[in-house]
């Protein structure tokens, strides 16, 4: 049998385990729940490789699915139908394999939790609805993978839904992101009124005229979509605060797979974003402005998770940047090394954490690599693939990437400059991170040395750290998607410059950040608007919420309801008058009668 | 000796008159039906002078059809008054004003 035709239960496989646990809702023991969750993913995880084997094997060729028919509308019937390509097998290994591994650490993590079986639905859903995304042939079924990812990081996110701070944290990344939802929603009906279908081969191997300013306008609300999925400027304030969920979720959602969704997106609608002048270098500088603006907004932070959430943002800035300046495949690459080493490093952050008893703040750390040397030793090794050390894995893709950005006629050496300020940015925050939390005097009650961590928090990092350091050497061939790599012929100093940044991030890092004694987290007002993300959320608190609660608080008693107020007491006081008349007594009536035919009669023969 | 149509219509008034008084003024409820008959044959008495005055069969006609339908109007109302004799032992219509808004 032909391993590909077992595709679609690549995705079947999640959502069935997630069905399952919620329906046995509160019935299953937790070690059950795990062997569902964690299986299920595993399963996929299997069939992923299998698949994958033979596609290669197969030479690579599309490979379509069609299901059933989905909405079967007169002229532009709708398949539920899978697409398998080079990229859509690239991001479903990251999503099976990448998960499977946070699955499984999750389980360790979250194994005391006494709604370990409603995390694990979620979690599965989530699964369920990443793959969908990447795997849809049409733009509908992306965007209902699209709308899933975004409701289970919503679920995720206020998982512990007791505290008030979770609650909001869900709603600002859900209403956040759903602002970029509407855009990417009307830009596919403006593509769908353009070429009569949403099907993304058609769409893309189209030959039909279409106007040029309808188009450009489609490519901009598909990068407002992706920007608000990916957490780019100006959009990218919810991802800081989305830390509030659980850890292996901030790895899974936040980092691997759902904030890479809009790489994706653009990357996968590329033909036409290439039709259309002036799109991909608006796209190149919206990941370079966020790469730098992240990267200064890291520096500032206290919290471990939110220095990586920002280090997220940077890091899918140079996913956008590489699509700009049309390294489609760099920025691909890059996308999966980043999802190795950064769900590495919030999986080390996670058992960091649990260590501390849920102590995020680097400052209440301190001299880890004594208390915990495995554990340290993954982050330092995480931080060295995220700094882009020769030969780990983020070397390889951010260099991918650098260097088309210095050639590419969209892009061009200011971006390049910037994407090497960015890289020293990078350095200064990781070597920050590393010095403060693994160095120094310990500022925590763990006294005692642990060398032996619970081996279900280390098995799953292990791929994970390979891959952090190996992963760069992993040759993906997008030829048939992105048409044939080239390698932009650029002069040595080009390439070893973000390294030479790196370095005086490092030095400059050991020169500021070295704990020589008892660190303190600088509260200086520039530090305090940088933790706060430089200002966005006061900017737009008084843009977009003080004017509405503004409205909302002249608007309290509902203008528009006076009228219908007025319209209600009218007919109630006429009534009240009229009921009067109806009092029972016959003769009374009689009157009425009578006066009423004197009356008519009298007026008749008045008028006449 | 023929009585002039004129003085037809006044006795015609007169009848309607003592009738619409009657109802208005009695309480009883049976007092009440029987003006309502007076009022009724006033009515009737108008047809007969008018059929009489243009030497019409037509007003006869309808006299015959107002007499039948006040002999069936009788006959109901007189059914009501008994019913509502024995349900509230009593027959005045001040009394009976359950029916308002």
């Amino acid at each position: 049998m032909n391993m590909q035709d077992l595709l679609f239960l690549v995705p079947l496989l999640p959502l069935v385990s997630s069905i399952i646990l919620l329906l046995l809702a509160g019935r299953l023991s937790p070690m059950l729940v795990a062997v569902f969750g964690v299986g299920s993913m595993a399963l996929a995880a299997i069939l992923t490789l299998l698949i994958g084997i033979e596609f290669i094997r197969m030479g690579g060729d599309p490979f379509q699915q069609v299901l059933f028919n989905w909405l079967p509308i007169a002229g532009a019937s709708l398949n539920f139908g899978l697409h398998l390509d080079q990229l859509s097998l690239v991001m479903m290994g990251v999503i099976t394999g990448v998960g499977w591994m946070i699955h499984w650490y999750a389980a360790a993590y979250m194994f005391n939790d006494k709604d370990v079986q409603r995390f694990f639905v979620y979690m599965n859903l989530f699964v369920f609805a990443m793959l969908m995304l990447v795997l849809g042939d049409s733009l509908v079924l992306l965007y209902l993978g699209w709308e899933g990812v975004g409701l289970c990081s919503f679920l995720l996110i206020g998982f512990w839904q007791h505290k008030a701070d979770n609650v909001v944290a869900a709603k600002k990344a859900f209403i956040v992101t759903r602002v970029g939802d509407t855009a990417m929603m009307i830009g596919l009906l403006i593509l769908f009124s353009e070429f009569g279908s949403l099907h993304i081969t058609t769409i893309v191997d189209s030959t039909l005229e279409v106007s040029q300013s309808n188009l450009w306008l489609a490519c901009l609300l598909l990068v407002g979509g992706a920007v608000g999925k990916s957490a780019q400027l100006p959009l990218q304030t919810w991802l800081p605060d989305a830390m509030a969920g659980p850890t292996p979720v901030s790895a899974l959602i936040h980092a691997a797979t759902m904030v890479t969704a809009g790489v994706y997106l653009i990357a996968r609608m590329h033909p036409l974003f290439l039709q259309v002048e002036g799109i991909l270098t608006l796209v190149a500088w919206i990941g370079a402005l966020t790469l730098v603006l992240a990267g200064i907004a890291a520096l500032a932070q206290t919290d471990i998770k939110r220095i990586l959430a920002y280090s997220t943002m940077s890091q899918i800035g140079y996913m956008f940047l590489g699509l700009g300046a049309l390294a489609f495949d760099g920025a691909i690459f890059h996308l999966m090394t980043h999802a190795f080493f950064k769900a590495l490093l919030f999986l080390t952050a996670g058992s960091i954490i649990l260590k501390m008893h849920h102590q995020q703040d680097i400052f209440k750390m301190g001299g880890l690599f004594k208390s915990l040397p495995l554990t340290s030793t993954f982050l330092l090794i995480g931080l060295l693939a995220l700094v882009a050390f020769p030969g780990s894995s983020g070397f390889f893709s951010k260099e991918a990437i650098l260097a088309a950005t210095y050639k590419a006629h969209t892009a061009g050496p200011t971006l390049w400059w910037i994407g090497v300020l960015g890289a020293f940015l990078t350095s200064l925050y990781s070597f920050r991170l590393l010095f403060i939390v693994c160095f120094g005097p310990a500022n925590h009650d763990l006294k005692e040395p642990d060398y032996k961590p619970s081996s279900q928090l280390v098995v799953p990092l292990l791929p994970l750290v390979t891959l952090a350091v190996i992963g760069g050497f992993i040759s993906l061939d997008f030829s048939l998607v992105f048409g044939p790599a080239h390698h932009p012929n650029i002069p040595l100093w080009i390439e070893w410059m973000p390294v030479a940044a790196s370095l005086v991030g490092f030095i400059l890092a050991w020169v500021l950040y070295f704990p020589r004694k008892a660190m303190q987290a600088n509260d200086g007002l520039i530090s305090h608007f940088c933790r706060d993300g430089l200002g966005f959320d006061w900017l737009y608190e008084q843009i977009f919420t003080k004017p509405l609660q503004l409205f909302a608080r002249i608007n309290k008693s509902d203008v528009i309801d006076h009228f219908y107020h007025f319209v209600g007491w009218f007919n109630f006081s006429l009534n009240e008058i009229l009921v009067v008349s109806q009092n029972g007594k016959l003769r009374w009536y009689l009157f009425g009668t009578l006066a009423g035919c004197a009356l008519m009669l009298g007026g008749l023969l008045w008028w006449r | 000796m023929t009585v002039p149509i004129e003085q037809g219509f006044v006795l015609v008034a007169l009848l309607w008159a003592i009738g619409l008084v009657g109802l208005l003024s009695r309480k009883n409820t049976f007092f009440m039906l029987m003006s309502m008959e007076i009022m009724l044959n006033a009515g009737a008495l108008a047809f007969i002078l008018a059929g009489s005055l243009w030497q019409q069969a037509d007003g006869q006609v309808i006299y015959i059809l107002i007499l039948s339908i006040a002999a069936a109007e009788v006959g109901l109302g007189l059914a009501l008054l008994i019913r509502l004799r024995q349900h509230y032992g009593d027959l005045d219509i001040d009394k009976l004003d359950e029916m308002k808004g």
